[in-house]
């Protein structure tokens, strides 16, 4: 300021007018910042996933023609999602149906049984009409499921889409989460190189799903991978693990596993470490066998984390095309296709209303069991 | 172990321990063995691939640095391309999510908003018009988006403030975060559309913003945590001095928060670097990134020479493969943040 007093009066003359101009638009910039500051991301979130997200669903309810310049579009109503349903895409999406055998009839009537267990232990419960309708989805979805599986697999016959994503994400989130809580666990424990195994088996998260899917493709080669003598050895030589649904689909949760099994343990690592150590040692001191303060101290402890994590892992487990793309193409048949990547196939047939149903189905499956998850478990064990 | 001599805290008997280390050895060679053996096969000749496994190089086989030419001399435009369209591709959206992410979660730390429920329905509400209007009766797109915004304000005026029910800052977190619910699949063919319409598809640009906006829910959510965890002091005592919001944000906020911008900003580029859906669509050739080029060389005449393979998936997963190792604590902090406290 001393310096702007000392100057000629020409010269203020020519900065003021400067200045206020800058202060003109700092302090407009300041009085709308908290629109600034905000508005970036929402307009990024409203073009490119928001806008998307309803032209999606405008677009699986029609059929799209390319043409020079463009797109021609027919709306054919629900005609997309019936194809898929009780069309001539139901093998794809739901799975062939027939004749359900002894075992499907077992399973379903099981599964039926079950729901209504649940439904009457919270209807006992005392029960509000939000958390009735809310529970609708899942008791509707554990149904679906439960039958799906009776008609196709358990009744000799070739399950779709919708099944094997549920198939990678039940089985294959089971999974990692055993493994990983249990190397977590082991991890926790006062341990040399404790740091070394740690960064070690956080790698595989880090890795390209691309590189990891071919790379497992090596290892499962039995005539020139590196576990050949090992097959060879057992006679199963001619095996291979891309034709039979089964290990094909196996595989890819052993890939899928390899990756994701690091987040687990991550995460519950920190979990483990942040049970205070006074309560084992108090438990320890009682006596109490390492199974019992697992159980007791350690995984009442650790159980918000395990929820969160886990659904996590869940909603990006519904996500996976990758690695079946890379390991398998989705084959042999449709065995270990997903449904990310049944509406990747459906696009590149140029067949964008068949793949923006799907998606849209995807979407929705995802949705609700997201939602009944965190609502039934992460929640619960959040309040209690 | 006798009553009085409790063992130590954490201690372990011999027993305990031995099982232990076995457990979390094995486990090592299993994350260790598919590393190692697309190390090795990168350096192996085209015989030793195809008679069967060789394990050690120098003692099994001797190593071989053919794949490696062919990979950086003779095909060496097309990794190039590719590498140099990756690296610009993940710092570049990398810095777009994190900037624009930061600054929302800031904003949502900070700040009180209240958006009217009627304003979001009513936007909704015109945009799916505006989009059936131009899909199924051929209006013309622009004459349907300003038919449908003229709609919304004139709207907005007249029964805004009828319906007065209003969201707050937790909402707006909320859904910006549950964005991550999305499969890419479900957005992707609308992308794709948009950007073939504009004259985008196959560039850069259109990747690094796709990404960034993929990313962006991750940011917001790591970041909401680490704004929240800030003393709010220091910002007040500036502001008391007289500074905007953005200068609060950038002298004092921005050099707080370093450790979680840096967790951040790693686990977005490491996510950038990974990404194969979103690229297979918006890519062909110009803008192909690592990914895509390598799931391509699946589809030679040859089936997959899996040297010249190994060798560009060791160079593609390197740099990531470095990150990891030396900054293991600032990624799985970053992964930490959010999910632990819930």
């Amino acid at each position: 300021m001393s310096d702007l007093t000392s100057e000629s009066a020409a010269q203020r003359d020519a900065i003021l007018p400067a200045r206020s101009r800058g202060d003109r638009l700092n302090e407009w910039l300041d009085r709308n910042s908290r629109h600034i500051f905000l508005w970036p991301a929402v307009l990024l979130i409203l073009v490119f996933s928001i806008f998307p997200l309803v032209a999606s669903a405008v677009i699986a309810f029609a059929r799209i023609r390319l043409q020079a310049g463009g797109y021609r579009v027919r709306f054919v109503g629900w005609q997309n999602f019936e194809k898929q349903i009780f069309g001539s895409e139901q093998f794809h999406f739901l799975g062939t149906f027939g004749p359900v055998s002894v075992l499907g009839w077992v399973f379903g009537l099981a599964v039926t049984a079950g729901v209504i267990w649940w439904i009457v232990a919270y209807l006992r419960s005392g029960w509000t009409v939000i958390g009735t309708v809310g529970r609708l989805f899942p008791w509707g979805l554990v149904l679906l499921l439960g039958w799906l599986l009776a008609v196709t697999t358990l009744s000799g016959r070739p399950f779709g889409t919708l099944l094997t994503t549920y198939f990678y994400v039940l089985v294959g989130c089971g999974i990692q989460f055993l493994i990983g809580m249990g190397l977590a666990f082991l991890c926790s424990r006062a341990i040399r190189g404790r740091n070394v195994f740690r960064v070690l088996f956080f790698l595989p998260l880090m890795i390209t799903p691309i590189g990891i899917g071919y790379t497992f493709r090596m290892m499962e080669d039995t005539s020139k991978g590196p576990f050949a003598p090992v097959w060879q050895w057992a006679g199963l030589g001619d095996f291979s693990w891309a034709t039979d649904p089964w290990a094909a689909r196996m595989f890819i949760i052993i890939a899928d596993s390899w990756q994701w099994i690091p987040f687990v343990f991550i995460m519950l690592l920190a979990a483990f470490e942040n049970v205070p150590r006074d309560f084992n040692e108090a438990a320890q001191m009682d006596g109490a066998s390492e199974w019992q303060i697992f159980r007791e101290i350690t995984w009442p402890q650790i159980l918000p984390v395990a929820a969160t994590v886990m659904l996590i892992r869940v909603i990006e487990a519904f996500k996976i095309v990758d690695l079946p793309n890379i390991m398998t193409s989705g084959g042999p048949g449709i065995a270990t296709e997903s449904m990310s990547l049944h509406a990747l196939f459906a696009w590149r047939s140029l067949d964008l209303g068949q793949a923006s149903a799907v998606a849209y189905l995807l979407l929705v499956v995802t949705v609700i069991t997201c939602v009944s998850f965190f609502n039934l478990v992460v929640l619960k064990r959040v309040r209690t | 172990m006798s009553l009085f001599t409790p063992r130590r805290i954490g201690q372990m008997s011999p027993g305990g321990s031995l099982i232990t280390y076995l457990l979390l050895l094995a486990w090592a060679a299993f994350v260790i063995f598919p590393i190692y053996w697309l190390v090795i096969t990168s350096f192996k000749s085209i015989s030793d691939v195809n008679a069967g496994p060789v394990y050690l190089p120098f003692i099994d086989f001797q190593p071989s640095l053919h794949a490696w030419k062919d990979l950086l001399i003779e095909d060496w435009d097309d990794t190039r391309r590719a590498y140099v369209n990756s690296i610009i591709i993940a710092l570049c959206s990398t810095g777009l999510s994190v900037l624009v992410g930061s600054m929302a979660a800031y904003a949502l730390v900070r700040v009180t908003y209240a958006p009217r429920f009627s304003t979001i329905l009513l936007f909704v509400l015109s945009l799916g018009g505006a989009l059936a209007a131009s899909l199924a009766y051929g209006v013309d797109w622009r004459l349907a988006g300003a038919v449908a915004v003229a709609i919304f304000v004139l709207a907005v005026r007249g029964l805004g403030n009828r319906f007065a029910a209003t969201l707050g800052n937790g909402d707006i977190l909320f859904w910006m975060i549950s964005q991550r619910i999305l499969a890419p699949v479900v957005v992707v063919v609308p992308i794709y559309m948009m950007f073939q319409s504009v004259g985008l598809l196959d560039t850069r640009t259109a990747i690094i913003v796709t990404y960034a906006v993929i990313n962006l829910p991750i940011v917001v959510w790591l970041m909401f945590d680490f704004f929240n965890s800030i003393p709010r002091d220091l910002e007040e005592s500036a502001q008391l001095d007289g500074a905007t919001m953005f200068t609060v944000f950038r002298e004092v906020v921005l050099p707080l928060s370093k450790p979680g911008l840096a967790a951040t900003t790693l686990l977005v580029m490491i996510l950038a670097w990974n990404e194969y859906l979103l690229a297979l669509f918006l890519s062909t050739a110009d803008a192909q990134t690592m990914p895509i080029l390598v799931a391509a060389m699946n589809a030679g005449e040859r089936g997959i020479l899996w040297w010249t393979m190994s060798a560009v998936i060791v160079v593609m997963i390197l740099p990531v493969l470095v990150l990891a190792i030396v900054l293991q604590r600032f990624i799985s902090k970053g992964i930490l943040v959010g999910a632990v406290k819930g």
